[in-house]
């Protein structure tokens, strides 16, 4: 769809998305008045000698959702789960930078990864629901964190707000292994925002479901903001299109001696992203001439 | 390439043929490897029930033996046999805490480098001989003490300690990280992940590792013979006293001139593989279920 203009074409005038963005979406305000919940200055992540991420600086604002796009192996999972201490799991995992979240830095060595995570929850890639009931699922968490009181109340609001209530409230003792894969994912948000985090960090989280499963996530999504922050990474052009605010683009640089990382090439409005990025990477992965 | 193997397959040359011969010769030897197995197992069996089901009968679970028996009195190896479900229990109660928090601590929270050595560390105490077990706890608990069934239950214990950590190693490296990451990515501590999410996974896992090791160590003779020899007919359940077992039982009628004796060391022998070979299957039936719900929770 591009093959008609001319390369010389300056990357700042209007392009044709290959992705339609959608117009409903309510016009961001401007970004001074916009509330910081991350503050990432110079984060670089580093697994064993092999750097996957490098001197990422980037902030992430409240209630809105955040994608984050990129090819494969562009350290997209990577940045993520630097921002609740995931990472921290990993072996031959190191970071150097500063994410400050509400001006505090959790990626100091003195800071708790499990208070951060107890903030900042995650969905992942695959749903996760634990091998026990429906129920048990979102109630786990609340009562390993000692929120105990009215918790068939909070479970059923979690479950409520992940639009999932309607579909298994006749049967909240059943297993969760017997959901289908979209209710399972819809579970492992209710499950996520039960303990009422500020932010909630997800990793693909429609990337093992189908549309019609995908469709209500990002419906959630819609709903969710006006009371947590997002921050998700998606491969999936449109679905960024669809359900983010703003949008950071990831791409993969290559050093002299063969070594990859992945590096922040983009952040903006996801308006201005699909229809006029300022950077002449972002525009050939989203109009989909990746090179 | 295809229009070769074609032709080869319409028109078998001299290749294919040696080829098809040596494959089938392969397959018998190790069919008969197979069977060979199966076969000495058979044996084994056949003999031992063949020998051991005269003598089969409720005195022998019931009555205690009697020194020196005049005419037809029923005897039996009571004693024998509550002996070493006290040694045996004692030590599984011994060894199973110690070797599920060694397993926990090595696959939950050890760093790589201190997990090899630990894993090293319970393969050579796998390999150490019952009887040098034998002779330390004998030095250790016996010697200035006496004899006791609670001497035998450690010997034993020992020997139990690598089976239950490396079977239950082996099962929480079964369960999947995305169940430990669902529940840290929540904010719960490691600790809490563990009680309350991998370990309950594993439980089938841990009671099949736990059987084996039971089956394994109840048929061991040279610890119990240092540790919890020379007793009296009567039987006890006071592991503060040396306890007689199914396996000095067999070891001490064998070597008795009355053949009456051998006939019962045959029959605590039935009774005691039968065991095991109980013990065994259950094991193997556990372990399949609970392998089935891991993988499902994946």
């Amino acid at each position: 769809m591009s093959e008609t203009r001319g390369d010389s074409v300056s990357a700042s005038s209007t392009i044709e998305p290959a992705v339609r963005v959608e117009t409903k979406r309510q016009p961001l305000p401007p970004r001074e008045r916009l509330q910081q919940v991350f503050d990432i200055q110079d984060l670089t992540a580093i697994y064993g000698s092999k750097p996957a991420l490098k001197s990422v600086s980037i902030e992430v604002y409240r209630n809105l959702v955040t994608a984050v796009i990129g090819p494969s192996g562009c350290g997209k999972s990577t940045f993520i789960r630097c921002l609740n201490r995931m990472n921290d799991l990993v072996p031959g995992f190191r970071q150097t930078g500063t994410i400050r979240y509400h001006g505090q830095d959790i990626a100091a060595k003195d800071v708790d990864p499990v208070a951060v995570r107890r903030t900042i929850g995650m969905v992942f890639q695959r749903p996760n629901p634990f091998p026990k009931s429906i129920f048990d699922n979102v109630a786990w968490g609340l009562k390993v964190l000692g929120m105990k009181d009215n918790l068939a109340e909070r479970v059923e609001r979690a479950l409520t707000q992940a639009a999932l209530w309607d579909e298994v409230k006749d049967r909240l003792k059943a297993s969760a292994l017997s959901l289908s894969g979209g209710q399972q994912q819809r579970l492992c948000i209710a499950r996520a925002i039960a303990v009422e985090p500020d932010v909630v960090l997800m990793d693909e989280p429609a990337s093992a479901l189908d549309p019609i499963a995908t469709q209500a996530i990002e419906q959630l999504l819609h709903e969710l903001k006006s009371e947590y922050s997002f921050v998700i990474v998606t491969h999936n052009m449109q679905q960024a299109a669809r359900v983010a605010d703003m949008t950071a683009f990831f791409s993969i640089s290559r050093g002299e001696e063969g070594q990859r990382w992945g590096e922040l090439v983009e952040y903006d409005a996801t308006e201005k992203i699909f229809t006029a990025p300022s950077d002449k990477r972002t525009e050939d992965y989203v109009t989909g001439r990746f090179g | 390439m295809s229009v070769v193997e074609l032709t080869s397959l319409q028109r078998p040359n001299d290749r294919l043929w040696r080829r098809r011969a040596v494959n089938r010769s392969m397959e018998i030897l190790a069919w008969l490897a197979g069977a060979i197995a199966v076969a000495i197992l058979g044996i084994v069996v056949w003999s031992v029930a063949k020998r051991g089901a005269g003598e089969l009968n409720w005195a022998l679970l019931t009555k205690t033996p009697v020194s020196f028996a005049i005419g037809n009195e029923p005897q039996g190896l009571a004693n024998a046999f509550v002996g070493s479900l006290v040694i045996v229990g004692l030590a599984t109660l011994m060894a199973l805490p110690v070797g599920i928090l060694v397993a926990i601590y090595v696959n939950e929270f050890a760093p790589r480098a201190i997990r090899n050595g630990v894993g090293l560390a319970l393969d050579v105490l796998n390999g150490i001989p019952a009887i040098v077990v034998g002779i330390f706890v004998y030095g250790l608990l016996v010697v200035g003490r006496g004899p006791s069934g609670f001497a035998g239950s450690f010997a034993l214990a020992v020997l139990m300690l690598p089976l239950v950590a490396r079977a239950t190693i082996e099962v929480l490296a079964l369960v999947p990280d995305s169940l430990r990451e669902a529940s840290l990515g929540l904010g719960v501590p490691r600790w809490r992940t563990t009680l309350g999410i991998v370990l309950p996974q594993t439980i089938g896992g841990i009671v099949t590792g736990t059987v084996l090791a039971v089956a394994r160590v109840t048929g061991e003779t040279a610890p119990l013979l240092l540790c919890s020899s020379i007793v009296g007919n009567a039987v006890s359940w006071n592991p503060h006293h040396a306890l007689f077992s199914v396996p000095l039982a067999i070891f001490e009628l064998s070597e008795s001139p009355n053949p009456a004796d051998h006939a019962r060391a045959w029959a605590a022998a039935l009774v005691l593989l039968m065991f095991i070979l109980v013990a065994s299957l259950s094991a193997r039936w556990l372990a399949t279920r609970s392998r089935r719900k891991i993988m499902r929770a994946g």
